[in-house]
C-alpha cells in the first residue's frame, strides 16, 4: 500500500485540496490501487499546494500544484511510485527552497500527520518536555532564556523573563494563555503550526506550565482560522486520549489542560490585555500597564501570554538545549525566525532562517520578485502596522534591531511584496482606515487620530492645503505614536509615515489626477 | 448561514446554560448562539444579561464590539473578501470595488433578495494566494472577478 499525503492546510484547501482528495480516492478505487491517504500540513512551499507526496522507498516526491484535473494523468504516470509527470518536484525534502533554510519551529510541519501523537513522537516529540520534568523548571526557564528566545508575536520581549516572573509570583491559580489571533496581512506562520503541528504547541505550553506552575491553558484562535480549529481540537483530543493532557501528563504527576477559545473578529484582541478581557468576556478593550499580565493577567492571575511561534519553538529549546538555539542568529536576535513571503511575489511561502538575512535576499532571491513581473516599489514588513521599506533599504539585515533603527519592525515576520502600480498615499490612508475600523476606543489619539488621519490623507490625494495637511498629518502621527496605549495606535503611523518619507511623490500628485480615481 | 433557525427563546437558553460552567463564558456563548440563529438578536440581550450577571448596557457592549455578531440575520449566504494589504498588492481592492458596483451592493449589505451579504475581512491567513476570499466558511485563493460573479450568482440559485 503506498502513502501519500494531501495537505489539509487552508492554502491547500483554499487551492482546490478538497476536489483534489476525492479525485485521487475515486481515481484510485476505479483503478483498484489500494492508497493511504494523510492530511498533512504544508511544507511552506506556498505556490506549490496543492502540493501532493508520495512515500517511496527514496524518499517522499513531490508533485504539484496539483488540481482535480490533474489525478487521471498522474496516476497515468505511475506516480504513486514516484513516476515522472509535469508537476513533479523530485524529492520534496531536497527542493532547493529548503537549501538555506534552518527549520526549528517548522522541523515537523507538512512532514507528520498534524493529529497523530505517535507521529509526533516518533519524530522527536515531547523530548523536550521530558527533559524539563528531568531538570525541573528553575532549569527548564533558564533554558528559555539561554535560547535567546524573543516573542515572536512581535514585542520581541524576552521568553526566559516573562516565564521567570509569572513562576516567581504566588500561587496557586495561574495560566498559559496563547495568542493565536494572527490578524497582520501577510502572516501565516500560527495558523501552519496550528494546522500542520499542533503537537509542538501543546508540548511548548505544558513545558511552560510546568515551568511557571499553572495547570490551566487556553489558546486564543481568530476565528477567521476555521480549519485550524478544527484540527486543533483534534490534536488537543489525541493528547488526552495519550495521557500528554488531563490530570497526569504522561504519568509526571503534573495536571494541565488546554482549551481553545475562538475570538470574534476584533483585530485588536491580538494585543495581549485586550486579549485577556476578551477571554473574560469583555469588550476587548486594552488594559493600561501595569499591572504586567505575567502579574495580574486572566481572571487577575499571574499569566504567561505568548505568541504561538514562541511557545511551539519552546519543546526544540529544551530538548537541545538553549545553546543550540542561540547559536543560530546575529546581535541580539537569536534563532530562528519563520519569515512569511506573500503579496505581490513570485514564490510565496514560509521560509524559516537564522535572523540576519538581507531584506533583498528574502524577496528576490527566495521570493523571486514580483508576480506581475513588474519592478519591486515597497515591502511592507510586519504587517498593517509596520513600514513600507522601499528597494534602497534592502539591504537591512532581519534583526530586530536594525530595522528599528530605520524606523521599521519585524512584528511577526510577515513581508507583503508590492509592485511598482502600487499608490502609496492609497496605501497611507489605508493603514489609517484600518486603524480606525479596528480601534478599540479607549484612548484619544487612536480613536480620534486614526479618523483625522484617514480625513487628512483625503485631503492631501484631493490635492488640498498639500503642505500644510503634511505637516499636519505628520505632527498627528507623532502624537498617535507617543500617546497611544497599546501598538495599534502606536504603530499605526509607520507605515503612513514610511510612505511618506519614502515616496513623496505619491502624496503630491496633481489634484486632477487623485480626483479621477 | 442557511442552516440558521428562527429566534426561539427556550432554545437559547440552552445554549446559554450548556456554556455556563466555563470561565470566562460569553464568547462561547455569543458563538454557539449565532451558529444557531444565524444573529445574536436583541431579544439575546437580556437574557444573556441576566445569565452572566452583568449590565444590559454591559452585555450589549460586548456583543456589539466584535465584527462578528451580527444583530439580525444576513443573507442566505455570505461572502467575506479580504482587503488586507497583501490582496490590495495583486488588485483586491478594485475587484471588489468594481463586484460591489455591479450588485449594487455596499460592504457588509446583502441582496434585495436576501441570497448573499458581501462583507469585508481583513486578512484571512490566505496571503500567499492573494486576493482570498471566504463563502460560507469555505477559504478561496486566488479570486478573480470571473469568481466572484459565479459565487454571486451561486448564491442566487441556492
Amino acid at each position: 500500500m503506498t502513502r501519500i499525503f494531501v495537505p489539509r492546510d487552508m492554502a491547500a484547501i483554499a487551492m482546490g485540496a478538497k476536489k483534489l482528495l476525492a479525485a485521487i480516492e475515486n481515481e484510485a478505487a476505479a483503478r483498484g490501487e489500494t492508497i493511504e491517504i494523510v492530511r498533512n500540513g504544508s511544507r511552506g512551499m506556498l505556490w506549490l499546494e496543492p502540493l501532493i507526496e508520495v512515500e517511496t522507498p527514496a524518499g517522499r516526491v513531490g508533485y504539484g500544484p496539483a488540481k482535480a484535473s490533474d489525478v487521471a494523468s498522474l496516476f497515468d504516470a505511475c506516480f504513486l511510485s514516484g513516476g515522472a509527470h509535469p508537476l513533479c518536484v523530485g524529492k520534496v525534502e531536497e527542493h532547493p527552497f529548503f537549501a538555506r533554510q534552518r527549520r526549528v519551529t517548522f522541523q515537523r510541519c507538512g512532514a507528520i500527520d498534524p493529529v497523530s501523537y505517535e507521529h509526533y513522537v516518533a519524530h522527536g516529540g515531547y523530548k523536550g518536555l521530558d527533559r524539563a520534568f528531568a531538570i525541573g523548571p528553575a532549569a527548564t526557564i533558564k533554558e528559555i532564556a539561554d535560547s535567546g528566545l524573543r516573542g515572536r508575536g512581535g514585542a520581541g520581549f524576552p521568553t526566559g523573563i516573562k516565564w521567570k516572573t509569572v513562576a516567581d509570583c504566588a500561587g496557586p491559580k495561574k495560566y498559559v494563555v496563547v495568542n493565536a489571533d494572527e490578524g497582520d496581512s501577510g502572516t501565516f506562520a500560527d495558523r501552519m503550526i496550528m494546522e500542520g503541528d499542533p503537537f509542538s504547541l501543546i508540548e511548548g505550553m505544558t513545558i511552560c506550565a510546568f515551568a511557571v506552575g499553572a495547570d490551566k491553558g487556553y489558546v486564543y484562535l481568530r476565528s477567521e482560522y476555521p480549519i485550524a480549529a478544527e484540527i486543533f481540537d483534534e490534536a488537543l483530543a489525541a493528547a488526552r486520549a495519550a495521557g500528554a493532557l488531563g490530570k497526569n501528563v504522561r504519568g509526571s504527576g503534573l495536571a494541565f489542560d488546554i482549551e481553545l477559545r475562538i475570538g470574534a473578529g476584533a483585530y485588536v484582541c491580538g494585543e495581549e490585555t485586550s486579549l485577556l478581557e476578551s477571554l473574560e468576556g469583555k469588550r476587548g478593550i486594552v488594559r493600561a500597564k501595569p499591572p504586567l499580565p505575567a502579574h495580574e493577567g486572566l481572571f487577575g492571575k499571574p499569566t504567561v501570554v505568548n505568541n504561538v511561534l514562541s511557545m511551539a519553538t519552546a519543546p526544540m529549546i529544551l530538548a537541545d538545549g538553549g545553546a543550540a538555539y542561540a547559536a543560530y542568529g546575529m546581535g541580539r536576535s537569536r534563532g530562528t525566525i519563520p519569515l512569511q513571503i506573500a503579496g505581490n511575489v513570485k514564490y510565496p511561502g514560509l521560509c524559516e532562517v537564522p535572523f540576519g538575512l538581507k531584506l533583498g535576499e528574502i524577496v528576490n532571491d527566495i521570493g523571486g520578485g514580483t508576480r506581475s513581473g513588474r519592478p519591486v516599489k515597497a515591502v511592507q514588513v510586519g504587517g498593517p502596522l509596520g513600514a513600507y521599506v522601499p528597494v534602497s533599504l534592502f539591504d537591512t539585515p532581519f534583526d530586530y534591531e536594525a530595522y528599528t533603527k530605520v524606523d521599521s519592525l519585524i512584528g511577526h515576520g510577515g513581508l507583503v511584496v508590492f509592485d511598482d502600480t502600487t499608490d502609496m498615499s492609497w496605501m497611507a490612508r489605508f493603514g489609517m482606515e484600518f486603524c480606525a475600523i479596528e480601534s478599540c476606543g479607549k484612548c484619544t489619539p487612536c480613536r480620534i487620530g486614526s479618523t483625522r488621519g484617514v480625513e487628512t490623507i483625503d485631503k492631501i490625494r484631493r490635492g488640498e492645503n498639500v503642505d500644510a495637511n503634511i505637516a499636519l498629518l505628520e505632527d498627528l502621527c507623532e502624537t498617535m505614536k507617543f500617546g497611544s496605549l497599546c501598538a495599534l495606535g502606536g504603530f499605526a503611523p509607520y507605515p503612513v509615515l514610511s510612505a511618506l518619507r519614502h515616496f513623496p511623490e505619491d502624496f503630491r500628485k496633481p489634484a486632477l489626477e487623485a480626483a479621477a480615481e | 448561514m442557511s442552516g440558521a433557525v428562527p429566534w426561539n427563546e427556550a432554545r437559547a437558553r440552552e445554549i446559554i446554560d450548556a456554556h455556563l460552567s466555563l470561565e470566562g463564558p460569553a464568547l462561547p456563548i455569543l458563538h454557539a448562539l449565532h451558529d444557531e440563529f444565524g444573529c445574536v438578536p436583541e431579544a439575546a440581550t437580556p437574557i444573556l444579561a441576566d445569565a452572566l450577571n452583568v449590565s444590559r448596557a454591559e452585555m450589549h457592549g460586548v456583543i456589539t464590539f466584535y465584527h462578528d455578531f451580527n444583530r439580525e440575520p444576513h443573507g442566505r449566504h455570505t461572502l467575506k473578501i479580504c482587503r488586507a494589504e497583501s490582496c490590495q498588492s495583486m488588485g483586491a481592492e478594485t475587484m471588489a470595488r468594481d463586484f460591489l458596483a455591479r450588485l449594487k451592493l455596499d460592504w457588509g449589505q446583502t441582496t434585495p433578495d436576501g441570497a448573499l451579504t458581501v462583507e469585508p475581512v481583513y486578512c484571512l491567513g490566505l496571503c500567499s494566494h492573494s486576493p482570498s476570499a471566504m463563502y460560507d466558511g469555505e477559504p478561496i485563493g486566488r479570486v478573480d472577478s470571473a469568481t466572484l460573479d459565479e459565487l454571486a450568482q451561486e448564491a442566487k440559485c441556492a
